[in-house]
């Protein structure tokens, strides 16, 4: 079967194209969206993809000729068919129709242009930047957080636009084909396989013709560093928190200088005793597990019904691996003491960096304390950890010079904690009061408490 | 807000009003209603009626038919200590006040540069649908809420009257406080007895919704909720967003909202040019454009001088509960 290239129409009021430079000789064989042909208007000039796959057969109008939109320039045999009688039947739908089912059904918008034979008002040609010039802010944006290639996603909106929920389905089906190769350059055809794994930007057949230079001024791509499994899920959870969860913040100074000594006391004993270091991470759950019961609504979440406040305390702690993040998870933390905790944590932690916690250790969570210090932070700005009402950093124990009751200038060990809070659970009245009792803990901690 | 009782009773919005002026009254002697017809006439809806014979004419005063006086002297007693609660009759009569509001009650706290300011609740009644013709009909709230330093509210439940109507007597700045006529009688709710506030600048989201969010206020909420109820019957869900106080705007609500729907249909009985709904489409597409998953829809009343007396005309203006659920469709469809 051959189909006949007509001139595209390259914008709404142009009514002419110049063939520019043909990329194609008669006889070359062209795979569909590859350019074949550069058209000038006196507005843009553009390389015009192939809307299918075959062999160029007859150039029409030659280089430096000028023909109406619509008129015949060229024709193409398809791969495989046989040749047909006739090669002038009916070539706008020919070129429409396999490309209008790659970009879903996007109509372009009404306009009267003096043409009544039905063809496309593009002259056939669709291509990514038409449908990106047409989709909502939501869509855009969401399709890039997603990455989801907009031109794989079937609309169901009003005359087949994309919906903000047709990204999103689109991309809880799995990533799709790499976007930034077909969205920014050239048009690609939908994924076949969209589960397959993606490699890092494949060269696409359209980029063939590698001669000509492109006809925008895009920035020199850097190196793409392919996204693992944890990497997409770490990115979805965060985002998910940061969009449903109106995020607070707020921070308190805490002297724990007390339990900086009682710590120091205990640690070398403890190391020996139970084979697990004794860390501050501890006392700091013990202590905010405490103010978790004295405040219940710190340790809810948030559902349409109503706020569910947990009845058991299981306290996630975040801890960083390599290149990931997890939260195992402290079940019923409120039945350890201070040695239970550091031996349950030492437990679930030593089982993190060996990779050996199971599916049962990370779920359950029900409030998170981040150990940010760890790494030197004074302050941090945690992101909730999805469907909880709080998370507490516990920052570097640092020396300061501190202003005592008395007046005096005194050293002492200082402790940012630093709480994030859904605001939709619990008003910063709330939340303050909890911190405040958790900062009251820890201060009462000094040696000879029970461990 | 702040609920001193968890019992209710069952009130219209006149009775609302009625009840919490009366309750002003007999509380605190610093209140004192003043207007065209409050005393001996007990206002023309009756919301007054037998306050003069229970509070006497020093504390509910009929004045002239001069708006810009009534301001002008409830303006005085506020600076100097007084609450006074000044009725307009009707919104329609408010503009030989529109100097005494604009120019110096909005501007007493910052001219004097706080020594004095100005705690004046200023009442009247707007809206149509009721046959008022042209000068019975007006909304007034977009000639106002372009001024800083003056509030408006405009809650359309009883109970919501009741919260705003204490808090705006308690506000220390002027506050203009818009009654929708046609709701007087035809909107009942459960009222909590005993007093509360509800804090001014507070929207309430009167049903939640997943896929539009509407925003609206006075009359039309009511209307855009039976609207919300029949695309729920459909199989869609629309949140209805209640301003309750037009100035100041409750961003934070609308812009949740949004965020989570993604379209936006806003509904007004004022008139479309320069109206509330241009202000809410200016600030969301500042701030969630990257959220809007459809163009902001309008639903305003038309740019005509005024409401025509002739059902027609009345009804050429006012916007019917099926348009609404219509324009809901579209958007929900987009």
């Amino acid at each position: 079967m051959s189909t006949t290239i007509t001139m595209p129409q390259l914008g709404e009021t142009v009514t002419e194209g110049t063939v520019a430079q043909w990329l194609k000789k008669v006889g070359d064989s062209i795979e569909k969206y590859e350019s074949f042909v550069e058209v000038t208007t006196d507005k843009v000039n553009a390389e015009v993809p192939s809307p299918v796959s075959g062999v160029l057969t007859q150039i029409i109008a030659q280089e430096g000729e000028t023909v109406p939109t619509g008129a015949p320039i060229a024709v193409i045999e398809e791969v495989g068919a046989a040749p047909a009688p006739q090669p002038t039947t009916s070539p706008s739908e020919a070129l429409a129709a396999p490309l209008a089912a790659a970009v879903a059904p996007t109509p372009a918008p009404a306009s009267s242009n003096g043409h009544s034979n039905g063809a496309s008002r593009n002259g056939g040609v669709v291509n990514a930047p038409d449908i990106l010039r047409r989709v909502s802010p939501a869509v855009r944006r969401l399709a890039r957080e997603h990455q989801v290639d907009l031109v794989s996603v079937r609309g169901t909106g009003q005359n087949g636009r994309i919906t903000a929920n047709d990204v999103l389905a689109s991309s809880s089906q799995g990533p799709s084909a790499a976007m930034a190769t077909s969205i920014l350059a050239a048009p690609q055809p939908a994924p076949a396989a969209p589960a397959a794994p993606v490699a890092p930007a494949a060269p696409s057949p359209a980029a063939a013709p590698a001669a000509h230079k492109p006809s925008y001024n895009a920035p020199v791509p850097g190196e793409t560093i392919p996204l693992t499994q944890a990497r997409k899920i770490i990115a979805q959870r965060m985002l998910e928190s940061k969009h449903t969860a109106p995020h607070a913040w707020t921070m308190v100074e805490v002297d724990v200088s007390g339990l900086w000594k009682w710590r120091n006391a205990e640690k070398e004993r403890f190391q020996r005793d139970r084979g697990y270091p004794l860390t501050l991470l501890p006392f700091f759950v013990y202590a905010a597990v405490q103010a978790l019961k004295a405040y219940p609504l710190m340790n809810a979440r948030f559902t349409d019904e109503g706020i569910l406040v947990h009845r058991d305390i299981n306290v996630g702690l975040a801890v960083a691996l390599d290149s990931n993040l997890i939260v195992p998870v402290i079940r019923d933390a409120a039945q350890y003491s201070i040695s239970g905790l550091a031996v349950a944590a030492g437990k679930l932690i030593e089982r993190a960096r060996s990779g050996k916690l199971g599916a049962d250790d990370l779920s359950g969570g029900t409030f998170t304390v981040n150990n940010t210090g760890a790494n030197g932070s004074i302050m941090s700005a945690p992101i909730i950890n999805g469907g909880q009402a709080g998370i507490v950093t516990m920052e570097a124990v640092v020396k300061r010079p501190i202003v005592t009751k008395d007046d005096a200038i005194a050293i002492r060990s200082i402790m940012n904690v630093c709480l994030s809070l859904d605001h939709r659970v619990v008003d910063g009245s709330i939340a303050s009061a909890f911190l405040v009792d958790l900062k009251k803990r820890l201060e009462a901690m000094a040696p000879g408490g029970t461990l | 807000m702040a609920v001193a009782s968890t019992e209710t009773t069952t009130l219209n919005n006149v009775e609302a009003v009625r009840q919490t002026l009366y309750e002003a009254l007999k509380s605190d002697p610093r209140t004192l209603v003043l207007g065209e017809d409050v005393g001996a006439r007990g206002n023309v809806f009756l919301i007054t009626k037998g306050f003069i014979e229970e509070f006497g004419a020093e504390r509910v005063i009929d004045t002239p038919l001069a708006e810009a006086s009534i301001v002008g002297i409830a303006i005085g007693m506020a600076m100097e200590g007084l609450r006074p609660i000044a009725e307009i009759q009707f919104a329609d009569f408010i503009y030989p006040a529109f100097n005494q509001i604009v120019g110096e009650a909005a501007k007493t706290r910052y001219r004097s540069n706080g020594d004095y300011t100005c705690p004046l609740v200023i009442r009247t009644p707007y809206g149509g649908g009721i046959r008022g013709a042209l000068s019975h009909s007006v909304s007034i709230e977009a000639l106002f809420y372009h001024v800083p330093g003056l509030k408006i509210v405009a809650p359309s439940f009883p109970a919501d009257i009741k919260g705003l109507l204490n808090a705006a007597i308690e506000d220390p700045d002027p506050v203009l406080f818009l009654e929708h006529k046609k709701t007087y009688r035809s909107v009942k709710g459960e009222v909590p007895t005993g007093h509360y506030t509800i804090p001014i600048g507070k929207a309430d989201v009167k049903k939640a919704g997943t896929q539009l969010t509407v925003v609206s206020y006075g009359l039309y909420v009511h209307q855009a909720l039976d609207a919300a109820q029949q695309l729920e019957a459909e199989g869609h869900s629309v949140e209805v967003i209640d301003l309750r106080s037009i100035r100041p705007m409750d961003r934070t609500t609308i812009l949740e909202s949004v965020r989570k729907t993604r379209k936006l249909l806003i509904i007004h009985e004022d008139n479309k040019f320069g109206g509330i709904g241009a202000e809410i489409s200016a600030m969301v597409v500042e701030d969630a454009f990257f959220d809007l998953d459809a163009p902001i829809r309008r639903l305003c009343g038309p740019d005509v001088p005024a409401m025509g007396y002739a059902l027609t005309l009345e009804e050429e203006f006012m916007i019917p509960t099926s348009r609404m659920a219509e324009a809901m469709r579209d958007l929900v469809a987009f």
